[in-house]
């Protein structure tokens, strides 16, 4: 039994957290938050110097060819900065699209530009308010254009690929990649609650695109690909529950209130050991969702959606009751406390909400023999 | 990461699990016997050939095994039907105890029949008014040449009406604060004196019981450390409280709740197709599988040397809640037919109902859901203690609120 990341891999951890201390303090969020840009592009370069775009994109496309394991610890150290860069939806979304679902040509094509950074991606999926499903797209894919709108789009202004999910003339979905900055493509800028990241309506007009067909694309193959984005984002939201319960513990030592460290109440201190019992459960969900992502188990629709689940709850309980536990500094706007709130919610329902994944949990509980897992 | 043993480990494996597979007590040697008998023969068995108190010296009945090994043997111990409860306190708690406190004469005395299981030990520390607050204890030894003298009361010991020996922690001075007056020593359980009363519970099974102390005496030479030093023994204990008390047995869980919500119906249609019985079955399945990969990460710190912490409190934690929950829930799911707990025509077993009766006490035993928080607070998270109206204060002078 070895439950726990290798040596190697802890180092990377130690590295990552090391590096984004020094390139991505609070500061580095609250500029972009307090700005109209979508991104932090200076942070966007320094982390493709790193390579982390590359983790796992296959060395022959440029890329470093290292498992899920190295691309998970990195997810919860940008977690833990709510660091203001398209990564979720360049890496974890785009560049596994393309890995899962390109041919030959487009791979090549590419992954080697996703690998470096040169370009970021982003893929479009929901239309309108509700539940993502075969039956929410009506976007169409018809004599390789694209037309139809998408909203919200993350990360779409800033991207120069958009990997849409679409139908073509047959109503069957189809996965395709449009040239981002064609002039047929309008991004109108959407404020969304968590101002450190961009999101856009996109609007495609006849737009130039071409359908990934390396694979087939079905509603089976297309959650597919939330599952393994579900494992990633998981551990960012690790990241975001674990450094919004050490602020609460730091300030409830710290902050007096009749006489003595509010952190020696049973109000304060019980509320802090329950996000500790939910972060750390969620925590060692997020091992067993990376052990199925890396090592392709048949294991990953459940692994994913209880990792999933188990990430949106400790990550939103983290972040709101850390301000809970800071009073009315908890509220001000000069508190970094908002940045874990924003940012937890917006991955909570970046990739479908803890209802969907709950449901899709029970699924993959349903379909396990009885005496499995 | 993975989830296979290494070589060492799994020759380890294949040796235990071989053992165990040509050892079972067969129904001709339990025939007539009673629980406790057959115990006391399965340990015997186990001690003969090697397989008791694993991580102990030899020279004490066990086999210097790494905890790993321990882990794996009570891995494949589990696949069969032993009773082992009967052990569990003796062995996993109080053992430690004496050979952290003991004189080596003690332990070659006490050890190897603990071990063997031909002596059965039982913890004495809970009293009515020493609960969670266990350094509140009243039950009082003076010393007399060279006995020591015991009158008082304990509660919530487990299996003292069929225990050889107990650990028992007594007031010695109340002069001094709370903590420091404590002294330790060990019983003979069949002294005059002591008289043992079972406890019925709510759910009517009998596990704990009250016993009183009369004029109880005991040498010298029982006690463990010195006069005074009593909390500090009993820490050992509690201590390895933690990597002792283990689930409980089977009880409800989520396989049961998809059981039922396979079988029963709702609006003409499965249960288990409605979206509020899906969501309560998704929140309980993150919780179990929460514990379950948190202990696969324990077992792997076990493996690299590392001791548990305090962060083990989360077990239990979040395991007895969980159980009562799910045993609600599930009885829920049968509506009307959920009140019914009828041995003849059991529904599921009635693991709904037993479960649901028994988790109350869970909750409560071996430390207290708030007492558990508190660790993690305190111990885990470093949160500063409550301020506390008994300190630095003669035991005598704390206020207790009605209790004398």
């Amino acid at each position: 039994m070895n439950f726990e990341f290798s040596d190697e891999q802890l180092m990377l951890r130690e590295q990552a957290r090391g590096f984004l201390a020094q390139h991505c303090p609070p500061a580095v969020t609250r500029k972009v938050l307090e700005s109209d840009a979508d991104y932090d592009a200076e942070l966007w370069q320094n982390v493709a110097d790193m390579g982390w775009m590359a983790t796992t994109i296959p060395e022959q496309y440029g890329g470093l060819g290292l498992s899920y394991y190295e691309l998970a610890i990195i997810a919860e150290e940008l977690g833990r900065v709510v660091a203001p860069l398209p990564f979720s939806s360049s890496v974890y979304l785009a560049t596994e699209a393309i890995l899962q679902f390109g041919n030959e040509q487009q791979k090549a094509r590419w992954l080697p530009l996703l690998a470096s950074g040169e370009m970021i991606a982003t893929v479009a999926m929901t239309e309108r308010p509700g539940q993502l499903s075969e039956h929410s797209i009506s976007t169409r894919f018809h004599q390789d254009t694209l037309t139809g709108q998408k909203q919200p789009v993350a990360d779409s202004a800033i991207s120069t690929l958009i990997i849409v999910l679409a139908k073509n003339a047959d109503d069957e979905l189809v996965l395709c990649a449009c040239d981002a900055t064609h002039p047929t493509v309008v991004h109108s800028s959407l404020r969304s609650l968590d101002f450190s990241r961009g999101h856009s309506a996109v609007q495609f007009n006849s737009s130039p695109a071409e359908a990934l067909t390396g694979k087939t694309t079905d509603w089976a193959s297309i959650q597919e690909l939330l599952d393994r984005a579900a494992v990633l984002v998981a551990w960012e939201q690790l990241g975001i529950a674990d450094v919004a319960l050490e602020q609460a513990c730091e300030y409830a030592k710290q902050r007096y209130a009749f006489g003595r460290p509010i952190g020696s109440f049973q109000a304060i201190k019980h509320k802090l050991a329950g996000m500790y019992v939910k972060n750390t459960l969620a925590r060692s969900n997020a091992y067993f969702g990376a052990w199925a992502l890396a090592s392709g188990s048949d294991q990953l629709p459940l692994a994913a959606a209880t990792a999933r689940v188990a990430a949106i709850q400790a990550s939103v309980y983290a972040a709101q009751e850390n301000i809970q536990t800071h009073g009315g500094m908890g509220f001000t706007w000069e508190f970094d406390c908002q940045f874990y709130y924003r940012r937890a919610k917006l991955l909570s329902l970046a990739i479908g909400s803890e209802r969907y994944w709950q449901d899709r949990l029970v699924t993959g509980l349903d379909n396990q023999t009885p005496n499995a897992a | 990461m993975d989830f296979n043993d290494t070589a060492e480990e799994a020759t380890f494996r294949n040796e235990a699990a071989a053992w165990l597979a040509n050892n079972q007590l067969t129904a001709e040697e339990t025939q007539g016997l009673n629980r406790l008998q057959i115990a006391k023969l399965w340990q015997k068995r186990k001690h003969d050939a090697g397989w008791a108190c694993l991580g102990w010296d030899r020279k004490f009945g066990g086999r210097g095994a790494s905890a790993i090994e321990r882990v794996i043997w009570d891995q494949e111990e589990s696949k069969y039907d032993v009773p082992s409860r009967f052990f569990v306190i003796g062995q996993g708690m109080i053992g430690p105890t004496i050979m952290a406190w003991s004189t080596p004469e003690y332990c070659e005395r006490f050890l190897p029949k603990l071990a063997s299981g031909e002596e059965v030990w039982c913890q004495l520390f809970s009293e009515p008014a020493g609960g969670s607050d266990l350094a509140a204890l009243r039950t009082k030894a003076e010393q007399d040449g060279d006995e020591w003298i015991l009158n008082g009361q304990k509660i919530w010991t487990s299996g003292a009406h069929y225990s050889d020996y107990g650990l028992i922690v007594t007031r010695t001075d109340t002069s001094v604060a709370k903590h420091k007056g404590l002294t330790v020593f060990m019983v003979d359980m069949r002294s005059p004196g002591i008289e043992i009363k079972p406890i019925k519970q709510l759910n009517g099974e009998s596990d704990f019981n009250e016993v009183y102390f009369t004029n109880v005496r005991i040498p010298d030479s029982y006690r463990l450390g010195t006069v005074g030093q009593g909390w500090q023994v009993c820490l050992t204990t509690l201590m390895n409280e933690r990597l002792a008390i283990g689930g409980g047995g089977p009880g409800a869980d989520v396989k049961l709740a998809i059981d039922i919500a396979r079988t029963v119906e709702i609006n003409g249609k499965p249960a288990i197709e409605d979206s509020a019985v899906r969501a309560k079955i998704a929140e309980y399945h993150v919780l179990e599988a929460g514990l379950k990969y948190n202990g696969y990460r324990a077992i792997t710190a076990l493996s690299r040397g590392e001791l548990p912490g305090p962060e083990n409190s989360i077990g239990k934690l979040v395991g007895a809640p969980k159980l009562q929950s799910i045993a609600s829930f599930c009885m829920d799911l049968l509506e009307e037919h959920g009140v019914l707990w009828d041995e003849a025509q059991p529904l599921f077993d009635g693991l709904a109902q037993r479960s649901y009766m028994g988790a109350p006490g869970l909750r409560i035993a071996g430390g207290t859901d708030e007492i558990m928080t508190n660790i993690i607070a305190e111990r885990v998270l470093g949160l500063p203690q409550d301020p506390r109206a008994d300190k630095g204060i003669a035991f005598s002078d704390i206020p207790t609120g009605g209790h004398s």
